[in-house]
């Protein structure tokens, strides 16, 4: 500093001279500084610009593979739900045509019988009275004999008639008893046939319900294949939605995974070993979370092979018989787990018990080692955690595979909002540095105001006189 | 399938990661092994219940797999027969509480039946204690003298030797001053910094404690 200040007699002069030095150097620079500067900055901007669109394309690209994943899974969930739809239709058919030759013949049957019963409820007309003959003898008679025995005569047609009329109510009775009989065996098979044919409605009802189901199913299938952006919206919106709930699930399972581990560890001690290690953890820890994760991927396979989840492609190809065998040999591992993890719990209490007698007796308390008559309540509850909770995770095997399923989608949706961001944020960096040269170029002109002001004057005083001869010309 | 795919490499590489940490780790014992001198000399037999009470507590800080003796210091201590009750305990827990009452039970014999020693040789004890400890290989070594430090020898027995302590933590405890302290403290502590000297000399790590309601620092 004092060298600087030191080039003359007088600091003022010296730190005078430096300064006009300094700005005579970068006023005569100036032009090469602004285009070096300028240079710089807008080799930034296209750099930044660059990488921008180079991330925009990557966000692009994962779009469309995100939209092709969520479309393909929606597609694969779609065909599931038609499947479902025709095998329960299909159901129904085999079961209710399956009988309908039977439903047939019983239908003609019944028709049968209410046709014969009809026809033998038919009103059949009174015989004719047996007194025209009797007239028609009396008519003769009265021709030939004269009318002395009309009175006798009359009074045997009298008594025929009252016969023959308590005859023919009497037939008529019968008659119309037998009809009644008959119209009463019509009511029965009436009811049958209404019966069997609003049993036949409901099913063709439920048909035709199905069929509207599987429409609006197939709309659905068609607008996916024609990969329609009302289906992405819907796809993705769902499958937020799967990917939350699953995880809300998961964490649950997690939690009673957790239970089940801190009801088994412990007891494990007692088959591993209480201090051995491995990679930093206690052996029995290990044993206990192998334990779990076995009895997870059993209730895996054994949704798998009943085929409630899709996880396992070989396992659904499977043919019907190993399939059903395996879920035989994975119930079977589960129910033997399930056991196992019982006795560990019974065992961790009685452990549990003799830990604490221990205690007591270094801390010198003899009574406190008394058992409590109802801590039989806890070792059932712990025994029957132990039993249940392996069985519980089973089902953990559902909401996994939703997750799985799921989390692709989402995963792409955040990778795409953080392509967004980052070709934005570069954008904006590439547009910062370019207004940054402008503003460096301003900097670099703030201390050469003076010589700047001159070139100014200079250059309209040279503009006044060129435009002075311009007039004189 | 790609995840299916992930998820198995994911587990392969954890695997290899687990038997590459078991296999490159050396295989260092973990365990704590610790040995007790009990000072049953003349009126500091009378403290021995004290002593009950810290190996009590000793009991109850240690686990599976952990060694642990008691030893009385008399007129020659560096004997087997010096030790009261020496336990290696089992690997699994039921054994393990098993272990720990009969080693408190013995001890509470010993302590009720005492008879107090003519002389005191703690350099004998402790001779007997690295050799014991040794032995059986703990990952950490605890000495605990429950003595005066006053070693009063009786003639013919040589004890003039450096105690190879390096990685032994030594512990003196209940170290109560006696008449002769109270005329002449530098005496206390002198007998204090000898120990010290003797111990740190060959790698030792020494420490003294006498208040005995502040144990949790013992192991």
């Amino acid at each position: 500093m004092s060298f600087l200040l030191g080039i003359t007699p007088w600091p003022v002069a010296s730190a005078l001279l430096w300064i006009v030095l300094v700005v005579g150097a970068l006023y005569l620079i100036r032009a090469t500084a602004h285009s070096t500067i300028q240079a710089a900055t807008q080799g930034l901007h296209r750099s930044f610009r660059l990488a921008s669109k180079a991330v925009a394309r990557s966000e692009k690209t994962l779009t469309t593979r995100n939209r092709e994943v969520l479309l393909a899974a929606g597609r694969e969930a779609k065909e599931r739900i038609i499947e479902r739809e025709f095998d329960r239709i299909n159901e129904t058919v085999r079961k209710d045509l399956a009988n309908y030759s039977a439903l047939h013949r019983s239908l003609s049957e019944s028709i049968g019988r209410i046709e014969k019963d009809h026809q033998e409820a038919v009103d059949v007309p009174p015989d004719p009275p047996g007194w025209v003959k009797a007239v028609k003898a009396v008519a003769e008679m009265d021709a030939k004999d004269g009318r002395n025995h009309v009175g006798s005569i009359l009074s045997d047609i009298h008594k025929s008639l009252i016969k023959a009329h308590t005859e023919a109510m009497n037939a008529y009775h019968v008659a119309s008893a037998k009809r009644h009989k008959h119209r009463r065996h019509m009511r029965p098979e009436w009811r049958l046939i209404q019966q069997s044919l609003s049993a036949v409605g409901k099913n063709v009802d439920s048909l035709l319900g199905r069929s509207v189901t599987i429409d609006r199913h197939m709309q659905e299938y068609e607008e996916m294949v024609g990969k329609h952006d009302r289906a992405i919206t819907v796809l993705s919106s769902s499958s937020l939605v799967n990917f939350f709930v699953s995880a809300f699930v998961l964490c649950i399972a997690i939690g009673g995974a957790t239970i089940n581990f801190s009801l088994i560890a412990r007891p494990m001690a007692e088959m591993v070993g209480g201090n051995s290690v491995i990679g930093g953890f206690q052996t029995s820890d290990i044993a206990a979370l192998v334990i779990i994760l076995v009895e997870i991927s059993m209730g895996l396979f054994l949704m798998e092979s009943l085929r409630i989840t899709r996880l396992f492609p070989v396992i659904g190809a499977l043919p019907d018989k190993t399939r059903v065998r395996m879920i035989y040999i994975t119930f079977s591992i589960l129910f033997l787990l399930a056991g196992v993890e019982a006795g560990l719990a019974y065992m961790r209490e009685v452990l549990l018990h003799d830990e604490l007698a221990t205690s007591a007796l270094l801390r010198g308390e003899t009574g406190a080692t008394a058992s409590s008559g109802y801590m039989w309540i806890t070792t059932a509850a712990q025994m029957g955690m132990g039993f249940i909770l392996p069985f519980a995770l089973t089902f953990v095997a559902i909401p996994m595979e939703t997750f799985v399923h799921s989390l692709r989608t989402v995963v792409g949706l955040m990778a795409i909002s953080f392509l967004r961001l980052l070709s934005l944020a570069l954008r904006l960096v590439g547009n910062i540095s370019l207004y940054l040269g402008v503003l460096l170029k301003q900097i670099y002109d703030l201390p050469l105001f003076v010589p700047l002001w001159l070139e100014e004057r200079m250059a309209r005083k040279a503009g006044d006189v060129g435009m002075t001869q311009r007039a004189i010309q | 399938m790609r995840l299916l795919k992930f998820v198995n490499i994911s587990i392969i590489a954890m695997l290899s990661l687990l038997l590459a940490s078991c296999s490159s780790g050396e295989n260092l014992p973990r365990n704590t092994g610790v040995y007790m001198l009990l000072d049953t000399s003349g009126t500091y037999a009378e403290e021995l219940v004290k002593a009950e009470h810290i190996i009590r507590f000793t009991l109850s800080r240690l686990d599976a797999t952990d060694a642990f003796a008691v030893a009385r210091i008399d007129t020659g201590s560096f004997s087997e027969k010096d030790i009261i009750a020496k336990a290696t305990f089992d690997d699994r827990p039921s054994a393990v509480n098993r272990q720990k009452r009969l080693f408190a039970q013995q001890v509470s014999e010993f302590v009720e039946n005492v008879r107090p020693a003519r002389y005191t040789d703690i350099t004998g004890g402790l001779l007997q204690a690295v050799e014991y400890l040794n032995e059986k290989n703990t990952g950490s070594k605890t000495i605990l003298i429950f003595s005066d430090l006053k070693e009063d020898l009786e003639a013919g027995y040589i004890r003039d030797i450096d105690v190879e302590l390096e990685g032994f933590d030594v512990i003196a405890l209940n170290v109560t001053k006696l008449r002769s302290d109270n005329m002449d403290p530098r005496e206390y502590l002198s007998r204090l910094e000898e120990w010290k000297g003797r111990v740190e000399k060959t790698g030792g790590h020494w420490r003294v404690i006498n208040d005995l309601d502040g144990l949790e620092d013992l192991l």
